[in-house]
C-alpha cells in the first residue's frame, strides 16, 4: 500500500441556508486502498462525494485530486481525470438498453470529453463492445443485454451502474451505498465483485450503512457526522472506539 | 423450422442499412406511381413531400435524438430559401452552388442560435429559440428589406447579374430558370432532384443514429446529468446536433427556391416551425421513417383536404338518397376546404392523447397485434393436429 494521496480535501466547507453539511472537513485518501465512510444519515456522506466530483463548489476549501487542485473544474472535466462515482440513487440511462448504457462510459475513456468523428467511431466499435461486454459478465447481466435498463430492478440497477464505472477504469471510485435496498443474495455477490476490484489495486472511497460490508472491505474507516471528521482508524480501531459507538454507533449496532 | 429461419433471417435482413435503403428509395422514387390513387400524383405535392421530408429528417436528429424542442427551425429554412435566391441572382441560375450556399449559411445561423439558446434547456430553450426566430422574421420585413424585399418576398430579375452564368452566355429574353446542368428544375424533375437529394441526407440520418454520436445524444436525452458524471460535455453534442439539423432546414429552404425561386418571410414565421413539430410527432418522434409519415400527412391534408369543396362531396355521396346525401355533406364540409384545420388539429389530438409514439407507432402495434392474432389462430390448429397424431400412436 502506497502513502502517496490521491484525493486530499482540505477545509471544505459547504453550507445550505444556515446548515452546515460539510463544516471545515478534512480528508486524506491515500493510493490503493478502500476508505469507507460512515455515518449517520444526514451527517454530509452523499454531500462530501457531490463536492468531489464537481457536483457542487464548496463554500471554502479546496480538493486535490493526484496532486492537483479540481475544485471549481466542472463536472466532466473531473470525470475525465479518473474519478468515477456510484449514486445513492441510481443515475443510469433508464431509456436505453443495458448494452448501450455500458457502451456510452467506455466511449468517455476512448473519445475524451467531446468528439464527432465517424472513422474513429468505427475503428473503436468493436473494442468499445467488447470491453462494455466484458463488464456486463462480471456484474453478472450478461443475459438481459437488450432489456431497456429503467426495468430492472433497484440492486441490477446499481450492479448496472457499478459496470458503468468501472469500464472506465477510473483511478478513484466513488461508491454511495452500493448495496443499499439489496436483497441479501445481491449485497454478497456485490461484496465478491467489490473484493475482486479491490485485488486490482483501485483506489475506492465507499460509503456504507452495512457494517459488515464495510468491515469485511475497507482498510480505513473514516465517521463522519455533522460535518465532520470525528474519528478514523483501521476497521478494529473503529469497531472499538468509544467516541464512536457513542455518536453513530450507539453501540448496539455491531 | 424453414419459416421461422425465414423469419429470423428477413429480421436480421430488414436490419441492414443497405436493404432499408433500397427499398425506401424505391418506395420514394415511385411515389408518382402509388401516389396516383390519393390524388397527389402531381409535381407540386410530391415536391412537398420530399422538400419537407428533409426537413422533418433534420428536426428530429435534434428533437428526436436530444429532446431538445426548437420554436426556431423555420428561421433555417427562410435563410435557406433567400440564400438560393441571391444565388441564383448574384451567381448562377443552377441549383448547386445555391443549395451548398444555403447549407452554408444556414450552418452559420444555426451556430448563432445553438450557442445562445443552447445555454438553457426544457421550455427556455423552447423560447430562446422562438424569439430568435421571431427576431430573423421582423427583421426580414423591417430593418433587412434590402437583403428580403420585404412582403412582396425576393425574386428574379431580369437585370441581375448573375456573374457565373454570364462568363459562358448572354442573357437570354425573359427570366431564366433554374437548372441543374442544363435539367429544368421544376415539375417532374424538381420532384426526382430532390427525391434524390431527400434519399442522401436520410441516409445520412440513418448513420448519425446509429453511430455512437447517435447513442450519446439519446443518452443526452435520457439524463444529461450522468452524461456529465461519465466526463462528456455535453453542449458541444448538442450544438453539433443543433447546427446539423439546422442545415437540414436551412437545405429544404434551398430546395424550395430550387424548385419555386422566389423567398418570402412568411417561410421564418412561427407556423412554419410548429408545422415540423406536429410533422414530427404526429409520424413518431425519435424514429426514423415517422417523421417523413407526418410530412406526408400533414402536406397531403393541406393540399388535397384544403381543396375539396361542397360538388366534389355532393358527387362523392351521389350514390345516397338526396336527404342523407344532404345531410352527409354538410356534416363533412366541416372538416375539408376551409375545415382542414380541424381535422389535423382532431387528428393531432388523438395521436397524442392515444398514441404518444405517432402514426408509425399505431401502425407497428396494429401490425403486432394482427401476426400475433394469425400466428395464435396457427398454432391453435397446428396443436390439434399435434394431439391427433398423438391419439393415434396411442392406438
Ligand atoms: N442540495 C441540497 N440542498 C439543501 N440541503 C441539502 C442538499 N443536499 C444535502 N442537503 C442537506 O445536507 C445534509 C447532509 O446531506 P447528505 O445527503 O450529505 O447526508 P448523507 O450523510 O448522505 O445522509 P444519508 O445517509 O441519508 O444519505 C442533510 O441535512 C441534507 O438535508
Ligand atoms: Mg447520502
Amino acid at each position: 500500500m502506497g502513502s502517496k494521496a490521491v484525493l486530499q480535501v482540505t477545509n471544505v466547507l459547504k453550507t445550505f441556508g444556515g446548515l452546515k453539511a460539510l463544516n471545515n472537513l478534512n480528508l486524506t485518501i491515500e493510493e490503493g486502498t478502500v476508505h469507507a465512510i460512515i455515518g449517520p444519515n444526514g451527517a454530509g456522506k452523499s454531500t462530501l462525494l457531490n463536492v468531489c466530483i464537481g457536483q457542487l463548489t464548496p463554500d471554502t476549501g479546496t480538493v486535490e485530486f493526484d496532486g492537483q487542485i479540481i475544485t471549481g473544474l466542472a463536472p466532466h472535466e473531473i470525470s475525465q481525470r479518473g474519478i468515477s462515482r456510484v449514486f445513492q440513487t441510481p443515475q443510469i440511462f433508464e431509456d436505453l438498453d443495458i448494452l448501450q448504457n455500458v457502451m456510452i462510459p467506455a466511449l468517455a475513456h476512448i473519445d475524451g470529453q467531446f468528439t464527432f468523428n465517424a472513422v474513429k467511431d468505427l475503428r473503436h466499435r468493436n473494442e468499445v463492445k467488447r470491453a462494455a461486454m466484458e463488464i456486463i459478465e462480471q456484474m453478472n447481466l450478461g443475459d438481459q443485454l437488450h432489456d431497456r435498463a429503467g426495468a430492472m430492478s433497484r440492486g441490477n440497477k446499481r450492479r448496472l451502474e457499478l459496470a458503468m464505472c468501472l469500464v472506465q477504469k477510473p483511478k478513484l471510485l466513488l461508491l454511495d451505498e452500493p448495496t443499499a435496498g439489496m436483497a441479501r443474495a445481491d449485497t454478497n455477490q456485490t461484496i465478491e465483485i467489490l473484493k475482486k476490484i479491490k485485488a486490482t489495486g483501485m483506489t475506492k472511497v465507499i460509503i456504507e450503512h452495512d457494517m459488515n460490508v464495510v468491515f469485511s472491505l475497507a482498510d480505513r474507516v473514516s465517521v463522519l457526522a455533522q460535518g465532520t471528521i470525528i474519528a478514523e482508524g483501521t476497521p478494529q480501531e473503529i469497531r472499538e472506539s468509544e467516541i464512536v459507538k457513542e455518536a453513530y454507533l450507539g453501540g448496539a449496532k455491531i | 423450422m424453414l419459416r421461422g429461419f425465414l423469419k429470423i433471417n428477413m429480421k436480421k435482413l430488414l436490419k441492414n442499412n443497405l436493404v432499408i435503403m433500397i427499398i425506401f428509395s424505391v418506395v420514394v422514387l415511385t411515389m408518382p406511381i402509388w401516389m396516383q390513387p390519393f390524388g397527389a400524383a402531381y409535381p407540386d405535392i410530391l415536391q412537398k413531400f420530399v422538400i419537407f421530408g428533409v426537413f422533418a429528417i433534420g428536426y428530429n436528429i435534434l428533437f428526436g435524438l436530444t429532446g431538445y424542442l426548437s420554436f426556431g427551425h423555420a428561421a433555417f429554412l427562410g435563410v435557406g430559401s433567400y440564400t438560393a435566391v441571391w444565388s441564383f441572382k448574384l451567381l448562377t441560375m443552377n441549383i448547386i452552388p445555391a443549395i451548398i450556399l444555403s447549407v452554408i449559411m444556414s450552418g452559420i445561423f444555426a451556430v448563432l442560435m445553438g450557442y445562445v439558446a443552447l445555454r438553457r434547456s426544457g421550455i427556455y430553450f423552447s423560447i430562446l429559440t422562438l424569439a430568435f426566430a421571431q427576431m430573423c422574421y421582423n427583421l426580414a420585413y423591417s430593418v433587412l428589406t434590402p437583403i428580403t424585399n420585404g412582403e412582396t418576398g425576393l425574386q428574379l430579375a431580369k437585370s441581375d447579374p448573375r456573374v457565373i452564368d454570364r462568363l459562358f452566355s448572354e442573357a437570354g429574353e425573359g427570366l431564366p430558370s433554374t437548372t441543374l446542368f442544363g435539367i429544368e428544375t421544376s415539375g417532374y424533375s424538381g420532384f426526382y432532384i430532390s427525391a434524390v437529394v431527400m434519399i442522401i441526407v436520410f441516409y445520412i440520418s440513418l448513420k448519425i443514429f446509429n453511430s455512437s454520436f447517435g447513442l450519446k445524444l439519446k443518452a443526452i436525452k435520457s439524463n444529461q446529468n450522468r452524461m456529465r458524471y461519465l466526463g462528456f460535455n455535453t453542449r458541444p453534442y448538442l450544438l453539433t446536433a443543433f447546427v446539423i439539423s439546422g442545415m437540414y432546414a436551412g437545405l429544404a429552404g434551398g430546395l424550395l427556391a430550387a424548385t419555386d425561386p422566389l423567398a418570402g418571410a412568411e417561410r421564418m414565421q412561427w407556423t412554419a416551425s410548429g408545422e415540423v413539430i406536429l410533422m414530427t410527432i404526429l409520424g413518431g418522434v425519435g424514429t426514423l421513417f415517422g417523421p417523413l409519415l407526418g410530412v406526408i400527412i400533414i402536406k397531403y391534408f393541406e393540399n388535397i383536404f384544403s381543396a375539396i369543396n361542397q360538388l366534389d362531396l355532393h358527387s362523392f355521396y351521389s350514390i345516397f338518397p338526396t336527404w342523407l346525401e344532404n345531410a352527409m355533406v354538410s356534416i363533412s364540409s366541416l372538416f375539408v376546404g376551409e375545415g382542414w384545420h380541424m381535422t389535423l388539429g382532431l387528428l393531432f389530438m388523438l395521436v397524442v392523447a392515444f398514441l404518444p409514439g405517432g402514426v408509425l407507432e399505431g401502425m407497428q402495434l396494429t401490425y403486432k397485434k394482427l401476426t400475433t392474432y394469425v400466428s395464435k389462430k396457427r398454432n391453435k390448429t397446428g396443436g390439434e393436429s399435434k394431439k391427433e397424431t398423438g391419439v393415434n400412436h396411442g392406438k
